[in-house]
């Protein structure tokens, strides 16, 4: 997207990932994928389809998980938003990273942030999800490569580890 | 700074009177779709996010009130689902949970598409929309609300502050047709609500019309010829006829998702199927 000259010199910041970040001269109607990506050097969010539909854009806003790419970046600066960059531990990888990995839930890996967020908030709202509702929580999020199963897998086994914890 | 957040009704309504240009930001869902991809540059914007009395939902034995930033999320699980079922059974269809996350009952009235999966359940419970705007409130019926195409009755300055749906003594739910079941555009749908204790079955079709579409030949033939009271189910002929009523009530149109025919066609099924439902 780009910034149509003449209009809007927006200055703001957004609390990313526990910190907080300036935003200078930003065009009003930018999302907030492209503030993350292009502004903030946070390129974990991809953007493939910005019309909602992909899912690989997926980041968490106040406690929901929605399309950044839908998000009005100006407008969340009282928030706080978690991206995939917030998820692992001190340059570790979180347990549903390490599940995608060992599961082969990451071919391309293009889809993977977003799947990553997405299954980070399902287990902290569901703890113990059935397949059912595993689908149901990541039927926003498109993948091209794996064909699904081992991307459900990780995260069921994700779900028993934590559990036997 | 252009993105205004006000707090309350009063301040949006002040910023909307002084300067009525200002796009309202609600989730987001169909605003940024326009932005990111359609070439729409709004130059200043109010956002809803910090309107505590918007997001907030009441009821009490005559009606439920949603604020017009209420999220799907919401109103597919919980107490409110329970209170209006159809419009939950509506609300699991939008989209996808990211989708409904944001997305909101204010920002379907403020788009008006013909497809907006939460207006024919608005219109089948005969709901109220209450507006505000210039110093006024008006509270109008959703069948005067949507007038055309993505087109409804708000003037400048005004917004959608919640819409207030009457309890029935009844049944109500909905059903839409498209080609899978995640993010899918409704191609039709249709919302039933039989109400016991007056006797009466109300439909509304969805995408099958410049508006949402209600069926008064349908509605009033059916009550004439079943027990709309009690728990006998109508025979295989009353449902028939009701069904191709409820077809000949629509005004479809080919486009690009799907075909008239096939959408007279799949109204009249959804209707009978939900009729059905409510003996079981
Ligand atoms: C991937 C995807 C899938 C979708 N699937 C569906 C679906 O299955 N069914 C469906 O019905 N819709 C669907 N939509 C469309 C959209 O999610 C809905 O129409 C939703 O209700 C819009 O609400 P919002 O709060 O996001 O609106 P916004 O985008 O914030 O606003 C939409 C319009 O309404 C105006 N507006 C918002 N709030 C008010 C108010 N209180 N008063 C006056 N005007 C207001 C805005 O100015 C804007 O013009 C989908 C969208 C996407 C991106
Ligand atoms: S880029 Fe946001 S959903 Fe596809
Ligand atoms: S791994 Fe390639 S799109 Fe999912």
């Amino acid at each position: 997207m780009s910034t149509p000259s003449g209009i809007g010199s927006e200055n703001y910041s957004l609390t990313v990932n526990g910190r907080s970040h300036d935003v200078k001269d930003s065009w009003i109607g930018e999302s907030l994928l492209y503030v993350l990506r292009e502004r903030l050097g946070l390129p974990g969010a991809k953007g493939a389809c910005e019309q909602g539909e992909c899912g690989s854009c997926t980041v968490v806003v106040d406690g929901r998980a929605v399309c950044s790419c839908l998000v009005l970046a100006a407008s969340v600066v009282d928030t706080s938003i978690v991206t995939v960059e917030g998820l692992g531990d001190g340059g570790r990888l979180s347990d549903v990273q390490q599940a995608f990995l060992d599961c082969g839930g990451v071919q391309c890996g293009f889809c993977t942030p977003g799947f990553i967020v997405a299954v980070h908030h399902l287990l902290e709202s569901v703890p113990d999800p059935d397949d059912h509702q595993i689908r149901e929580a990541l039927s926003g999020n498109i993948c091209s490569c794996t064909g699904y199963g081992r991307i459900l897998e990780a995260v069921q086994q994700v779900a028993v580890a934590r559990r036997s914890k | 700074m252009t993105v205004l957040a006000p707090r309350t009704v009063d301040e949006l309504e002040r910023i909307l009177a002084d300067s009525p240009d200002h796009t309202i930001l609600s989730g987001g869902t169909d605003l940024m779709v326009e932005v990111n991809l359609h070439g729409r540059r709004p130059t200043a914007i109010v956002s809803l996010r910090s309107v505590e009395e918007l997001h907030a939902w009441t009821f009490d034995h005559e009606r439920v009130t949603i604020g017009a930033a209420v999220p799907y999320a919401t109103m597919e699980v919980g107490e409110l689902a329970g209170l209006v079922p159809a419009l939950a059974q509506a609300a699991r269809t939008v989209g996808s949970p990211q989708i409904r996350a944001a997305g909101t009952l204010g920002g379907n009235l403020g788009t008006c598409s013909p497809a907006g999966d939460g207006l024919p359940v608005l219109s089948a419970l005969e709901a109220t929309v209450h507006i505000r705007g210039n110093g006024d409130r008006r509270d109008v019926p959703f069948a005067d609300f949507m007038v055309g195409v993505k087109r409804n009755a708000l003037r400048a300055g005004e917004f959608v502050h919640s819409v207030s749906i009457p309890r029935v003594d009844g049944w109500q739910g909905y059903a839409k047709v498209g080609t899978r079941n995640a993010m899918v555009i409704a191609n039709a749908s249709t919302c039933l609500v039989r109400d016991r204790s007056a006797g009466r079955v109300r439909v509304a079709l969805g995408a099958v019309g410049p508006t949402i579409l209600r069926c008064p030949e349908a509605e009033s033939w059916l009550a004439a010829n079943s027990d709309l009271r009690g728990n006998t189910p109508p025979s295989a002929d009353v449902r028939a006829e009701f069904s191709r009523l409820v077809s000949q009530a629509s005004r479809p149109i080919d486009d690009h998702r799907s075909t008239a025919e096939y959408r007279r066609h799949a109204v009249g099924v959804l209707a009978r199927r939900l009729l059905e439902r409510s003996y079981q």
